[in-house]
């Protein structure tokens, strides 16, 4: 389709999102770098630290990314071969998925909180070093995952309803290609997570 | 600005995709349960790595992109992993 008369790129509008995705990129790699440094100092703590965390959860959830993930790419191609209707059904899929990371989040961080495994709590500033630095980040890491986690849900929650509307069609579908590639990131961020923190024992 | 080739991906090659990140998730936690120590985080670490590069090549498409995208990705990540190496490398003999 030849778009030299609307003022568009899409290409650019890509290019632009990967941009924005290699900042978001360095900005946790900095995370992980302090997370190998501090492992790499406190060894023993982090994994008896790491003992703590459910290692079952973790597994649902990066298996309901996966699968997020999968039905988010598979929208757009639904979106190019004109069925629209599969195209938000495969979305709405994605954002079951987002939710049920939520929950799943939500129990998790409520059963450390229960145990007064926190950041700051009375318990936390008595132990020891290792144990300190380990549950700061796993709180800060996951915390700002979740973030991501839940902007890409909002973007993909517009995408959803701009194809409910038409706006978004065959002709014109960027912003369902950005907001997947948002998702994918928050995806990508997660599958490097999830070993880190839960299987170090 | 003449009109875009698009590919359009089937829906088969996105599920054998997901069964392939799947089959690499449980590898990952099967590693762990045998308990190599130093040698687990290594493995768990290149499968990530391999389940990353299969989202960044099919998921996220990069696979169909102009050049200038895989130029782009590889030229980052490179710099990305310098930093991580180098700055982790001078922590070590501090």
């Amino acid at each position: 389709m030849d778009h030299t008369l609307e003022e568009r790129d899409d290409v650019a509008a890509r290019l632009g999102m990967w941009v924005f995705i290699f900042t978001e990129i360095l900005l946790f790699g900095g995370l992980f770098l302090v997370y190998a440094v501090m492992r790499f100092r406190y060894s023993e703590d982090f994994h008896h630290a790491a003992l703590q965390l459910n290692t079952l959860i973790g597994a649902i959830n990066t298996i309901v990314l996966l699968i997020s993930s999968m039905t988010v790419a598979m929208s757009i191609t639904a979106v190019q071969k004109k069925n629209n209707r599969l195209a938000m059904v495969l979305l709405l899929i994605t954002l079951v998925c987002a939710g049920i990371f939520l929950v799943n989040k939500y129990f998790e961080w409520g059963h450390k909180i229960h145990l007064h495994l926190y950041p700051g709590s009375d318990l936390m500033i008595t132990l020891k070093h290792g144990y300190i630095l380990f549950f700061s980040l796993y709180f800060f890491m996951t915390g700002l995952h979740l973030l991501h986690l839940v902007i890409g849900a909002v973007i993909l929650t517009i995408a959803l309803i701009k194809l409910k509307m038409g706006i978004i069609n065959d002709e014109h579908y960027v912003l369902l290609e950005n907001g997947g590639l948002y998702w994918h990131l928050v995806d990508l961020i997660w599958i490097f997570l999830f070993p880190l923190l839960y299987l170090i024992t | 600005m003449i009109a875009e080739e698009k590919h359009i991906t089937g829906y088969s090659v996105y599920v054998w995709v997901l069964i392939f990140l799947m089959s690499m998730t449980c590898l990952t936690i099967t590693v762990t349960w045998l308990h190599l120590s130093a040698l687990t985080v290594l493995i768990a670490m290149i499968i990530a790595v391999i389940k990353g590069a299969s989202v960044i090549t099919w998921f996220m498409h990069l696979k169909f992109e102009s050049s200038l995208f895989k130029v782009l990705v590889v030229v980052v990540l490179t710099v990305y992993a310098l930093v991580i190496g180098l700055t982790f490398f001078d922590y070590l003999y501090r």
